[in-house]
């Protein structure tokens, strides 16, 4: 096997037996993004020297006999949407082309203090607003799992990178699935954590009441040490929850047994393929074999999630968007312009593509006076019937289950012409957003020779319980 | 199915979005916001009588801090992507007649 084919939690056994080297781990990454993402399209950046010059560091640390986090040295893939000091963050859009932060976000901080070289900038829908990366301003990503597929979006750059072995895992961010539904149709775990969870400092922002940072990555086991890296209080982030994090790696064995778990019909019934549903409720059924107990729930309101996201996110991101006026940071037009609103005008309209200006049409139309309380208000109350219907099922079941894509990697194009058959791509992870709690994606079988991923939700803050029925999960996928 | 007018469409993007549209453009959103608004009609069917709203998830309320000072960005830092910039400060076109 070779180097970059390894999981993070193999390479890192590998690390600190000193096997292999952080910079050969490094330069194998490297190698294969230069025999593949010409094709694969995963990268937008690829920070090489700043990557080895990281790696050789944990080396010599190592070298030198320093205690170093378990992790250190195994390289992270970062998506464009989180801020990196001294490197190019774009969200894939024109309006952020040359964009160089002078901060790190949040989490890429906690990366470096784990001593993970970064080794690139993953391609993304622009603004994480999308579902297949097909609407980056730059370039379309392609799935590794089948070349002719989409990898699934927001995230689908950082996802094609780990699932095509261009790095050992990554970072995403999910506003309405853009982690799991990625991870889902590449293969991979994926995890959006608990609102509040892991810091949103830094991370250039969509929907403020929705978006979460999480972790990409090959195995169950990768997936709760990168979150365990990215987790914890942040002063800087005033929703960052002031909450112990767990260790989420000593929960994972733990099994099923003695856990209830519920299976909303509201996630099974239309729009799900029939062949994806079927596979999901067979990785349930050997859920239920290795001693998980399973019944069917009803939840109502989750069959209106998406009219209320696509009122809320839009609206959120018409007033985090409202900040790319040319003024401080970011593209602004050259041409002539007659006063400043011109001015704004030309350049939010050069720098923003299609569906951010689509978005920002649509959220300031729903924030304005005489819609406001009809579309705006209307969907914050529905947001909370959804709740609602969340916090009854945590008084019976400790996690619920149901299909993380109502379908496997669709072709690339198949979709990007018809908005509201792209959105329906969404239809079972977005009410956890609005919900705010936490969820993951597992891959539990293939349709067609394609992965299907089996998306887990669970309590506020139990990221563990959820880790732990995705580990078992994936035990009865090996072998 | 109900079209946005073209000259709220053009409210819209002219005086609160920022946004200078094509013709085109303008006639593809009357037809997408009168797609979509009519999609969110579905939510007027739901009784929301005492329900209240969810702004946010968390149930926590103002998170306040000491008024210390800290470090923060140089006056370089945070000129270093302005499009333009004179003296240490960000340059826009003219704003008031003269």
């Amino acid at each position: 096997m070779e180097i970059c084919e390894l999981t993070a939690h193999e390479l890192a056994g590998r690390l600190q037996a000193r096997e292999v080297s952080a910079e050969e781990a490094t330069q194998a990454c490297l190698d294969r993004i230069a025999e593949t993402d010409a094709e694969l399209g995963a990268y937008l950046t690829v920070t090489a020297d700043l990557a080895l010059e990281q790696a050789r560091a944990v080396d010599s640390r190592r070298r030198a006999g320093e205690a170093l986090p378990a992790v250190a040295g195994v390289p992270v893939a970062i998506k464009d949407v989180l801020c990196t000091r001294g490197v190019r963050t774009t969200c894939a859009s024109r309006i952020l082309e040359n964009f160089v932060p002078p901060y790190d976000a949040a989490a890429v901080e906690r990366c470096n203090e784990a001593g993970l070289p970064m080794i690139g900038k993953t391609n993304m829908d622009e603004f994480a607003m999308g579902s297949s990366t097909e609407n980056s301003a730059f370039k379309v990503t392609r799935n590794p799992r089948a070349i002719d597929r989409v990898p699934g979006g927001s995230s689908g750059g950082s996802a094609a990178a780990v699932a095509g072995n261009e790095a050992f895992w990554a970072l995403g961010s999910d506003t309405g699935g853009s982690i799991r539904q990625p991870a889902s149709l590449c293969g991979l775990v994926g995890i959006k954590p608990t609102y509040g969870r892991v810091s949103r400092y830094g991370l250039i922002a969509y929907a403020s009441s929705l978006d979460q940072v999480g972790p990409l990555t090959k195995d169950v086991r990768d997936a709760a040490l990168l979150l365990g890296v990215i987790a914890g209080h942040d002063g800087r982030d005033s929703t960052s929850a002031d909450l112990p994090v767990p260790d989420y790696v000593a929960e994972l064995e733990k099994g099923v047994q003695g856990l209830k778990a519920g299976v909303p019909a509201q996630l099974l019934g239309q729009g799900i393929d029939p062949a994806v549903r079927d596979c999901v409720l067979a990785a349930v059924d050997r859920l239920v074999a290795l001693g998980l107990e399973v019944e069917e729930t009803q939840m109502p309101h989750i069959d209106y999630s998406l009219p209320v996201y696509y009122i809320l996110a839009p609206a959120e991101a018409a007033s985090n968007l409202a900040r790319y006026d040319g003024v401080r940071y970011g593209h602004r037009t050259a041409k002539p312009v007659s006063d400043i609103y011109d001015m704004f005008a030309k350049t939010r309209s050069e720098g923003f593509g299609p569906e951010v200006r689509l978005r920002i049409m649509l959220g300031t139309y729903a924030l304005s006076a005489g819609y406001y309380d009809a579309y705006y208000l209307k969907a914050l109350r529905v947001r909370t019937l959804i709740k609602r219907n969340f916090d009854e099922a945590w008084q019976k079941y400790d996690v619920l289950l149901s299909p993380t894509s109502p379908t496997v990697a669709f072709k690339v194009g198949e979709k990007a012409d018809d908005p509201l058959q792209m959105k329906l791509a969404d239809i079972c992870t977005i009410p956890i957003n609005l919900a705010g709690i936490p969820a993951a994606s597992v891959p539990c079988g293939e349709v067609d020779g394609l992965p299907v991923g089996l998306q887990i939700m669970g309590r506020p803050f139990q990221e563990d319980v959820i880790l732990r029925v995705a580990y078992a999960c994936e035990q009865t996928m090996s072998g | 199915m109900p079209e946005i007018k073209r000259e709220e469409v053009l409210h819209v993007a002219n005086n609160l979005a920022r946004l200078e549209l094509s013709d085109d453009e303008v006639e593809r959103l009357q037809y997408e916001l009168g797609r979509i608004m009519e999609y969110f009609l579905e939510l007027q069917k739901i009784d929301t009588r005492d329900v209240d709203i969810t702004s946010h998830v968390l149930p926590m309320t103002n998170v306040l801090r000491d008024d210390q000072p800290g470090e923060c960005l140089s006056q370089e830092d945070a000129l270093s992507n302005a499009p333009d910039k004179i003296e240490g400060f960000f340059r826009v076109p003219r704003i008031l007649e003269e």
